[in-house]
Order: C-alpha cells, then structure tokens, then sequence
C-alpha cells in the first residue's frame, strides 16, 4: 500500500470537502436571504423612516444600521461616495437596528434631530466620534449629546422630543422589521429589495450600478 | 503490555496513526467550517481546545506521512490536554458544574445552547469525543521499541 499516496489523497480531499462545503453553504445562505426578502418586501421600505436622496429616486438601498456599529461607521464614507456618483438614481432608506446594548438611546437622539431636520450633520457627527461615546459597555450619552449639539442639534428641544411616542413607535417597527427580515448583524443592506449577500462596499457599488443601468 | 503477540504489527500501528490524523483534520476543519463559514463565533473554551487539535492535524499529519510511530510521544500530551479540556467544557455544558458569572463583553458563553452544530449535536461533546479517539489511536499506534 501506497501510505504517502493515500495521506496526500486524505488532505487534499478533506481540503476540497472544505472548499466545496464553504460554497454551497454560502450559496444556501444567499439563495435563503433573498427568498426572506422577497417574501417578505413590504418590511423593508416603511414611510416613517428617514431618506437620504432624492425621495423618488429608481434605486433604493436599504440599511439596517446601528449608530454605535462600527462597522457602520466604516461603511459610511463608501455609502456617501455611491451616492455621491448616482446622485440622482439612487436614495438610502435608513432603518434602525439598534443591536448594541443602549443603542436605542443614541438612536432617539438621530430621530429627535429629523425634527429639527439636522439627521445627517447629527449622524454624521455621532459617527465620526463613535469611538469617543460608544463604549463597549454602553453608550456614554453625555458625550454623544455633545456632539450632536456641536452639530447644530438645539438638544434642550431636542430633549424634550426624545419621549415622543412616535419615536419610540418608530423604533419598534424597525426592531419587528429587522426580525422578520432575520437582520443579524450591522450595517446590513438590501438594494431594490435584493440582499447584499457578498459584504463589501465594492460589492455594494457593482449591485447598485446594476439597478441603476436596468432604469436607463 | 505484557503479551507481544497482541501488540500490533508496524502495518497496524501506522493504521491507527493514520486514524488519529483522519480524527484531528475532520475536527480541524469542522471547526473552521462552523466558525468562518457558518459564523459561529468560538467561546474562550473552544479556543483552547482549537490550540490543541490544530497542532495536533498538522503533527499527524506528518508523522503518518513518515511512518514516524514515536510521535505519540509529542502527540499524546496535546490530545491528552486537549480531551482534559473537552471534558471540563462538556460537564459546564451539562450544567453539572457552574458556569462562574461572566461580565458582559463580547463572545459567545461556554454553556449556552449555541454550542451546538445543526441546532442538535453539542459541540463540546464532539471535541470531547474526537480527543479520547485521538488518544486512544495513538495509544494503539505505540511501537513495542519505544514503549
């Protein structure tokens, strides 16, 4: 018996089950996540939520994002440049999925400045010092408040809209929403009702390209 | 080891070293495949028992290619440790000893029901499992020589 044959023969087949199992996993996954989003596309877009872009625009992108996520902060500044290079094709629905402990706090904040029309200086001031009040044991809301009144946030009025019952309303849709859609992790992001299945900015630029050149 | 004649011949034992590599590459790339393809985040425990059956796929893997049946020597305290460790993940799996109160931080906790494969097959015990073969192999794989 051939001992060296059959030991090269064991590994590589053992590395090609590997391989083969990692592409029909992930193909199962995504074959999976886009039939949830299909059946279930009236959970995606709700009108409280708020829009970045032209409202009618051809193209939505749906995120599902965590102010206190880090990589929702990573992935903001490639959002920006997508939207930057369809400026007029492609708006951003942003849905909450507060999945971080206390994040809800920080996302009553981002909903108190629609109010006052200020959500993108606000989300962006929140995201460009996430590191400074999004601890990993819980938001530091002083310093998150800060901010935001840095930003331009009038956060006395601010405060006082905090309580609304819409926000909270708001807040509990997209939580149902997030779970019905089986949104585990953040930012997680749907375009035109398809799933990102291959994470990545990049990949989010080619699907988004895709949508757009189908409108033309 | 008294009686020579139930030792096994060099055939056999390279049979049972080829056994216990077989063991350690499906539990290696098990564990790979249920972490980095399938996203189930390791707890602390199962990192620890990652650092012994890895080495433990590479080792085998060598020594069955060589025919080299003195690796127990090396071999045997890795999966000995490592089936230690199995053990003693498994019984706070059982909830036979305490699980001491965590702080809040990120991983995944030893005892929760996640630990499982397939929502049924629990994951400390399938270490648990493949380190006593491993041993038990390499056991067997002990030439008479060197005993």
């Amino acid at each position: 018996m051939n001992r060296r044959g059959l030991i090269i023969a064991t590994g590589a087949l053992a590395l090609s089950f590997f391989v083969g199992g990692s592409v029909a996993y992930n193909a199962q996954q995504a074959r999976r996540a886009r039939e949830i989003a299909a059946a279930r596309a009236e959970a995606l877009v709700r009108s409280h939520s708020p829009v970045l872009g032209p409202p009618n625009a051809p193209v939505t992108i749906v995120e599902f994002f965590d102010p206190s996520c880090e990589a929702c902060r990573a992935f903001y500044p490639p959002l920006k440049q997508i939207m930057g290079l369809f400026p007029n094709d492609v708006r951003l629905v942003m849905r909450y999925a507060a999945f971080h402990d206390g994040s809800d706090a920080a996302v009553k904040i981002l909903e108190a400045a629609r109010l006052q029309d200020k959500f993108v200086p606000v989300l962006e001031a929140l995201l460009e010092f996430q590191p400074e009040w999004a601890d990993h044991t819980g938001p530091v809301l002083e310093k998150a408040w800060a901010r935001a009144k840095d930003a331009g946030l009038d956060i006395e009025q601010a405060k006082r809209d905090w309580t609304r019952v819409e926000i909270q309303a708001a807040l509990d849709s997209d939580t149902r929403d997030s779970k019905s859609l089986e949104v585990t992790r953040t930012p997680t992001f749907f375009v035109n009702g398809q799933p990102l299945t291959d994470f990545g900015p990049q990949q989010l630029y080619d699907m988004v390209r895709r949508e757009v050149q189908k409108t033309k | 080891m008294t009686n020579p004649s139930i030792l096994p011949d060099q055939e056999g034992r390279w049979s049972f070293l080829y056994l216990a590599w077989l063991v350690a590459l499906v539990a290696s790339l098990s564990a790979l495949f249920i972490g980095e393809v399938m996203g189930q985040a390791p707890c602390s425990l199962c990192w620890q028992q990652r650092a012994f059956m890895f080495p433990l796929a590479i080792l085998l893997a060598i020594a069955s290619f060589r025919a080299d049946t003195t690796v127990w020597r090396y071999a045997l305290p890795l999966a000995a440790l490592g089936a230690a460790i199995a053990l003693f993940h498994s019984l706070l799996y059982a909830g036979l000893i305490p699980e001491g109160i965590q702080p809040c931080s990120q991983g995944p906790s030893c005892a929760s029901a996640e630990m499982t494969v397939l929502g049924v097959l629990p994951l400390p015990y399938l270490s648990l499992a493949a380190f006593l073969a491993i041993v038990f192999a390499l056991l067997a794989s002990k030439s008479k020589a060197q005993s």
